[in-house]
């Protein structure tokens, strides 16, 4: 294939350092998945009689049950709700070998990360394992492209995974399907690691649509209950309906440069005309892509449908990684984005209204899980603005510190989950454990996750000097500084000018960040202050989670706390090194970045810079303060108790009924007009009916006045006979 | 003479015909094919003057043939009229499509 | 291996072989029937399914050399037998393999041991009839496969349709009569014009070579003919071959099949017989006439009718309540697929087609084996009658999921590689039909996941599915190697896309020559 960066393979620095032992990487969690897998099947399975058809009516129940446990009727989504059962009968190695292969891969992950930091990293490590599809032109090999950018999502996914990986040994102890769960987690991690180490666009696509695949598994891990049935179904579909759309970006990659190798693409992207219809589309296609992965309008619906799934997984696949993979994309197509402001613009328009959108939506959910998903849907749309906007940096920024904040929040609330749970198990209840009406005052019984988790709301706030603060003002900046002197100003979108959509967007960006200091404050007072609503019965049961579960907490506390390290502004240069992340990043992404600012780095004047970083300082306070002020935990009631919501408040705790919406003018007519017009009216009517059925008719019909002729008297015959007999005389006569 | 002999085949041949054609029972519908051969069987023997004797061998054919048909066929009216007791054939048409 | 096939010189009589030992399969189940008539019939019926077994496993084995004693590179036929058959009017028995005909071969006689073991115990009237007519198919489907002579290929075209025919109709469901007459009147229809066209053709080749002649060779290379007969025949040709596929409009006799055939005949008829229909254009109707397919009315004509098929077949069979049905409609839009990536004419897209053809033969081959196996448990196909059974039966559940995912077309499956090499083959040529052809991966997704959730997800809510076994080893013994084939060919398709490619990039510059779009150049046959 003509790539340039193939050639340095052989002669690549990193050859000889432990990094050419990547593919270690992926592997490792397959392993993991293969073992797990194995465990789980064996722990599950009964094989069935040899001959199947014999008597089985006869033997009724008991016999038929998956798993070694026979409680499986239970509501399935209290899966805490078992007493204490004997935890599975392969626990033990299923602990050990499941967040194994995960400290494992960080640790080789981190090996390699300090074998880069050793070298000079100008190219590219490409490392070609085998070929996969060699046809016609297009002769895509099995490759592993590990640069700065694919080495900064590594540390993230391994990091954080392993953390989460711990975490649910605890959290899932007790649940029948342990194995299997631990197996899906590794192969989520083996997909994540795919997908961000794969070197060519399909070989991404295989990791893209493989996380998808895993996000289905575990949404729907408790799938007797129907709603996460369908809450990991709707992820699965809603996620192809993007998933279509990268495919298109691929077919327009292949058709017109001719290749579908990252670096291939990066390549001849550079001699596309600027603004061209060619770059604009496929940019513009992987970036629907990228809504359905990473819960953009219009398909952000099925993410806090996910939140079905067990809490750990939420904060994986949900928060830190596999959501966060569409701002990857973009940051590794930057070279066709930035040939296309168009949909630059597009993209940052998008992620401003999510986060806009989304933000309104999590001011008035009732369950901790859910104001924490369409956080996580705000957020994105945070990084979609900074990448759109081409601040490629600084929106990877938000996503490890989104990663590392996030995730927090989600084991955090997975804690208060576990903690509700427990309690209420204890005392039969079947009240909800996840909405924040039947919390309030945790801190007394959970100081640890109180604390924590303030950290992180603080982050997510934008709290100076927490790690939030850093990459999300980092973003607006950027998106104030391209507002003039930039291809995205001199662009428009829909008939408005670029600098006026970046000032709208810019705008939307800081109403966003006043609602999420609201909106996490309220969840924080909700949960952790005012009185207790839990209930006299269950207050005495509510407790810390066991340090299985609390220690990687600490550990993301610190990250959330201090990630802003990796990236500190030249404005506060005296707390530590400037802009680590953004050299780091430079080789992959400098060029394509600088290409939107017209060649020269975007530069803000420092009084402009001071007012930016005050202004975004004083929304975050005012957020806070606004939300300590008007929002009364003492006057909260129990979920049981509580009025229904009126008015706006209905509208938003309904999330605008969108849900309602798409069924109603969608999917429900999809499956009508399939019913009733495709297969009952066309297919089994005007094909079957008529033409098939219809012609067998028509041939019958033509029978039987045939067989009328035949009227059964002789003397018909005779007479015809008799006729015919003079024709022909007749006919030989005169002829 | 050989125009008489042949203008008397005619007549019967077309007095069988008629009948045949006419006729609802099955036993005279019979004596009238009969009827018809015979008719031919004159034609045959009045021809055979002016054309040798091959005619008059033809006669002693269609006898042989009449007579074997009138057996089976007989036959077949009394099966028939065994079972649905008419030779009446208006009234046998199992032919009927 | 090569060189030990080639010292016993398989080639030369691997397949006659191949077509002869079915066909004395089937007698010595005559044989057998005839010999132990006074025996209990529940012993003759054991001892029948193994000595069908064994006859079919000896075939599998047989042909296994195939893979590595046919050549892909070369450009004649390879393992050529060429012998008079009727001569009087010009008729070989002319059989010979390329890669793209060696994949087919492999598959049919691969899966058939597999198909007879999935209708090990289902199978009790009757088992004597029922084995030899598996034996007389599977040697009218490698016949069609390999037959070089088309007098030959219409014999064989034939015997495939008439074993069939009576497995339907007499070892089927409630309607099977119905589905038997319909799917047997449908495809005869196609195939009697299919064979006026295939005299046609030989009067022509008589004309021009002086004595009666049909073989394939000698018509594609002497044969010429005005564009408004070759688009006539071209129609002969291609309608026989759109029933078989089947294109829509021309599917509905495959609902109907599918739904009333036993087991093995909706596994051999979705997974075998749908792909002598796409190996028809291939071998015949394309480069015999590509003047006509290529004309670009037909060709757009053919290619609406595969995108229409694609996207209609999946919307219909997300309503589906049999999920027999469902996965025959879901069928109707696969083969969209293959007929897509045949007439977008690319190297990528033909050869995306010809995986899809294997790859939708294993995928629903083993979809059609785990409805039977669970039909034969609960007697019902209805989706509605099940539900969570996930827990019941997780060895079932677990396997079903791989399989679905593989016909969803999730990246490391078979499926995947077959449909983007098709999608993003045909987009260079066909940009407007790939796109529309693309938003199957949406309605694939939720029509399987939709019957997959309500079969094995949701609550364990009826009594009746409580008490269901889950799979005995005999059942996953047969389903294991189909699972291994998916996500070898999803992981790793090198190997059989190499068997491919030659034939196929032959056949794409072949008919692109001959329509004069690009002159043939040393680049594109130098591989």
């Amino acid at each position: 294939m003509m790539n340039p960066a193939m050639t340095f393979e052989g002669a690549h620095p990193l050859a000889a350092t432990i990094a050419r032992l990547v593919w270690l990487l992926p592997l490792l969690p397959l392993l993991g998945f293969l073992i797990n897998g194995a465990l789980a099947m064996l722990g599950a399975a009964k094989i069935g009689p040899a001959d199947p058809s014999e008597g089985h009516h006869s033997e009724g129940h008991g016999n038929g049950h998956g798993g070694v446990h026979g409680h499986e009727h239970d509501d399935a989504h209290d899966h805490a709700d078992h007493g204490h059962p004997p935890r599975h009968k392969f626990a033990g190695i299923v602990s050990l070998v499941g967040p194994g292969v995960l400290v494992a891969a960080f640790l080789l992950a981190s090996a390699i990360f300090f074998a880069m930091r050793g070298v000079e990293m100008e190219h590219p490590y490409v490392l070609t394992l085998f070929s996969w599809m060699p046809v016609g032109d297009l002769n895509l090999n099995a490759t592993i492209l590990l640069d700065p950018l694919s080495m900064t999502m590594v540390m993230v996914v391994t990091g954080v995974g392993m953390l989460i990986h711990i975490f649910s040994v605890g959290y899932m102890q007790d649940d029948p399907g342990y194995p299997r769960y631990f197996a899906y987690l590794n192969l989520f991690v083996f997909f994540m690691l795919i997908l961000v180490l794969g070197g060519s666009y399909p070989l991404l696509f295989v990791g893209w649509e493989g996380v998808g695949l895993c996000s289905y598994l575990l949404i729907g891990f408790w799938f007797s209950e129907k709603a996460n049935a369908d809450a990991g179904k709707k992820a699965f579909i809603v996620n192809r309906i993007g998933d279509f759309g990268f495919l298109v970006a691929m077919f327009l990659m292949f058709a017109n440069l001719g290749t579908l190798d990252i670096l291939g693409v990066a390549d001849k992207a550079k001699d596309l005309p600027m603004g061209g219809a060619v770059a604009t589309a496929i940019a513009l296609f992987l970036f629907l892509g990228c809504t359905g992965k990473s819960a953009q309008i219009p398909l952000y619906t099925w993410l806090p449908d996910a939140m079905a799934g067990p809490t750990p997984v939420s904060a994986l696949i949900h928060a830190a990684t596999m959501v966060t993979a569409g701002v990857y994309l973009v940051a590794r197509a930057s070279g066709v984005f930035s040939m296309a402001p168009v949909a630059q613009l597009t993209v940052a328009a998008v992620g401003a209204l999510t986060a806009f959108f989304a933000a309104t939506i999590g001011l008035k959910q009732w369950d901790i899980k859910k104001v924490l998903a369409y956080s996580t849907v705000s957020q994105l749309g945070y990084m979609f603005v900074g990448v759109g906007v081409g601040a490629y940096v600084a929106g990877i920024f938000h996503l490890a510190t989104h990663a590392f904040f996030k995730a927090l929040l989600f084991l955090g609330s997975g804690s208060v989950i576990y903690a509700m749970h427990k309690a209420y198990h204890a005392t039969h209840n079947h009240d909800d454990a996840q909405d924040m009406r039947n919390m309030g005052g945790l801190r007394h019984h959970m100081p640890i996750t109180f604390c924590l988790m303030w950290i992180a709301t603080l982050a997510i706030a934008g709290i100076p000097l927490f790690s939030g603060f850093f990459s999300k003002d980092e973003i607006l900046a950027a998106v104030f500084a391209r507002t003039h002197g930039s291809t995205l100003a001199e662009a428009s979108l829909l008939g408005i000018p670029g600098s006026t959509v970046l000032f709208i967007v810019y705008g939307l960006g800081l109403v966003s960040a006043l609602m999420t200091a609201i909106y996490m404050t309220r969840m924080m007072l909700y949960t952790f202050h005012g009185p207790n609503r839990t209930g006299e019965a269950e207050r005495p049961h509510l407790a810390e989670a066991p340090w299985v579960m609390t220690g990687p907490l600490v550990v993301l506390g610190i990250l959330a706390a201090f990630g802003g390290w990796l990236n500190v502004p030249a404005l506060l240069g005296a707390i530590g090194p400037v802009g680590g992340l953004e050299h780091w990043l430079e080789p992959v992404v400098g060029e394509n970045a600088l290409r939107t600012t017209l060649g020269e780095a975007a530069h803000l004047s420092h009084s402009t810079e001071l007012v930016l970083v005050g202004t975004a300082i004083a929304i975050a306070v005012a957020g806070i303060a606004f939300a300590v002020w008007r929002l009364k935990p003492a006057a909260l009631v129990a979920k049981k108790d509580a009025p229904a919501a009126e008015g706006i408040a209905r509208v938003l705790e309904n999330k605008y009924f969108v849900d309602e919406g798409y069924d109603a003018a969608i999917v429900q007519p999809t499956v009508a007009v399939s019913r009733n017009v495709l297969w009952k009216g066309f297919d089994a009517g005007v094909i079957d009916g008529l033409f098939v059925n219809g012609s067998a008719l028509l041939a019958r019909a033509f029978g039987w006045m045939g067989s009328q002729l035949q009227t059964g008297h002789l003397g018909t015959y005779a007479w015809v006979l008799l006729i015919g007999v003079l024709t022909i005389l007749g006919a030989f006569t005169y002829r | 003479m050989l125009a008489e002999a042949l203008a008397l085949s005619a007549v019967l041949f077309a007095i069988g015909v008629i009948g045949v054609l006419t006729r609802r029972n099955a036993i005279i519908i019979f004596m009238c094919v009969e009827l018809m051969l015979n008719a031919v069987n004159l034609s045959f023997v009045a021809l055979s003057t002016l054309y040798g004797a091959s005619g008059q061998v033809f006669v002693v054919f269609t006898m042989t043939v009449a007579a074997a048909e009138a057996a089976v066929g007989l036959a077949i009216i009394i099966a028939i009229f065994r079972h649905v007791k008419t030779v009446n054939l208006q009234n046998i048409n199992l032919l009927k499509g | 291996m090569t060189a030990f096939l080639s010292s016993i010189n398989y080639n030369a009589w691997i397949v006659p072989a191949l077509l002869l030992l079915p066909a004395i399969g089937a007698l010595g189940i005559g044989a057998h029937a005839l010999l132990t008539a006074k025996d209990p019939a529940e012993k003759r019926w054991r001892e029948v399914r193994i000595l069908a077994f064994a006859f079919f496993m000896v075939e599998a084995l047989l042909s296994l050399g195939l893979w590595w004693s046919i050549d892909p590179a070369a450009s004649g036929w390879q393992a050529l037998v060429d012998l008079p058959w009727i001569p009087q009017w010009g008729v070989r028995f002319t059989v010979g393999l390329d890669g793209i005909a060696m994949v087919l071969v492999l598959l049919t006689t691969l899966l058939m041991p597999l198909a007879v073991l999935g209708s090990w115990t289902s199978i009790r009237t009757k088992p004597h009839a029922y084995y030899a007519n598996l034996l007389v198919l599977t040697v009218g489907m490698l016949g069609a496969f390999v037959s070089l002579d088309l007098v030959l290929f219409y014999v064989m075209w034939e015997i495939g349709l008439v074993p069939m025919y009576l497995i339907i109709g007499i070892w089927g469901g409630e309607r099977r009569l119905y589905a038997a007459i319909k799917f047997f009147v449908y495809t005869m229809i196609g195939s009697l014009l299919m064979l006026v066209a295939i005299l046609y053709l030989g009067s022509e080749a008589s004309r021009v070579g002086g004595a009666p002649n049909f073989s394939y060779d000698f018509i594609l290379n002497n044969v010429r003919l005005d564009p408004t007969t070759t688009l006539w025949l071209f129609g002969a040709f291609a309608l026989a071959f759109a029933v078989k596929v089947p294109m829509f409009p021309f599917h509905t006799w495959l609902p109907d099949a599918h739904v009333e055939a036993p087991t093995a005949g909706s596994v051999i008829l979705a997974a075998i017989m749908l792909k002598m229909g796409t190996f028809g254009f291939i071998r015949f109707a394309l480069p015999l006439f590509p003047e006509a397919a290529m004309n670009p009315a037909v060709r757009t004509f053919v290619i609406v009718l595969a995108v229409v098929g694609i996207v209609y077949g999946a919307l219909v069979a997300m309503v589906q309540p049999d999920f027999k049905k469902l996965v025959a409609y879901s069928s109707v839009s696969h083969l969209g697929f293959v007929m897509l990536g045949i007439f977008a004419l690319t190297t990528e897209s033909m050869q995306g087609a010809l995986v899809v053809n294997v790859a939708h033969g294993i995928s629903t081959g083993a979809l059609f084996l785990l409805v039977g196996m669970i039909y034969e448990r609960r007697h019902t196909r209805m989706i509605e009658d099940y539900g969570g059974i996930a827990k019941v039966v997780p060895i079932f559940a677990t396997i079903l999921t791989i399989v679905s995912l593989s016909s969803i077309g999730v990246p490391g499956t078979n499926g995947f590689i077959g449909e983007f090499l098709v999608l993003v083959g045909s987009f260079k040529t066909q940009p407007v039909a790939a796109v529309i052809a693309a938003t199957a991966v949406i309605f694939a997704a939720a029509y399987l996941l939709w019957a997959l959730q309500r079969i094995i997800y949701n609550s364990l809510s009826k009594p009746e599915n409580e008490g269901i076994k889950d799979l005995n080893w005999r059942e996953i013994g047969l389903l294991v190697p189909l699972v291994a084939a998916i996500i070898w060919i999803g992981v790793y398709p090198k190997p059989l896309l190499e068997k491919t490619e030659p034939a196929a990039r032959r056949l794409v510059t072949y008919v692109e020559a001959s329509v004069g779009k690009t002159p043939v150049t040393a680049s594109n046959t130098a591989r």
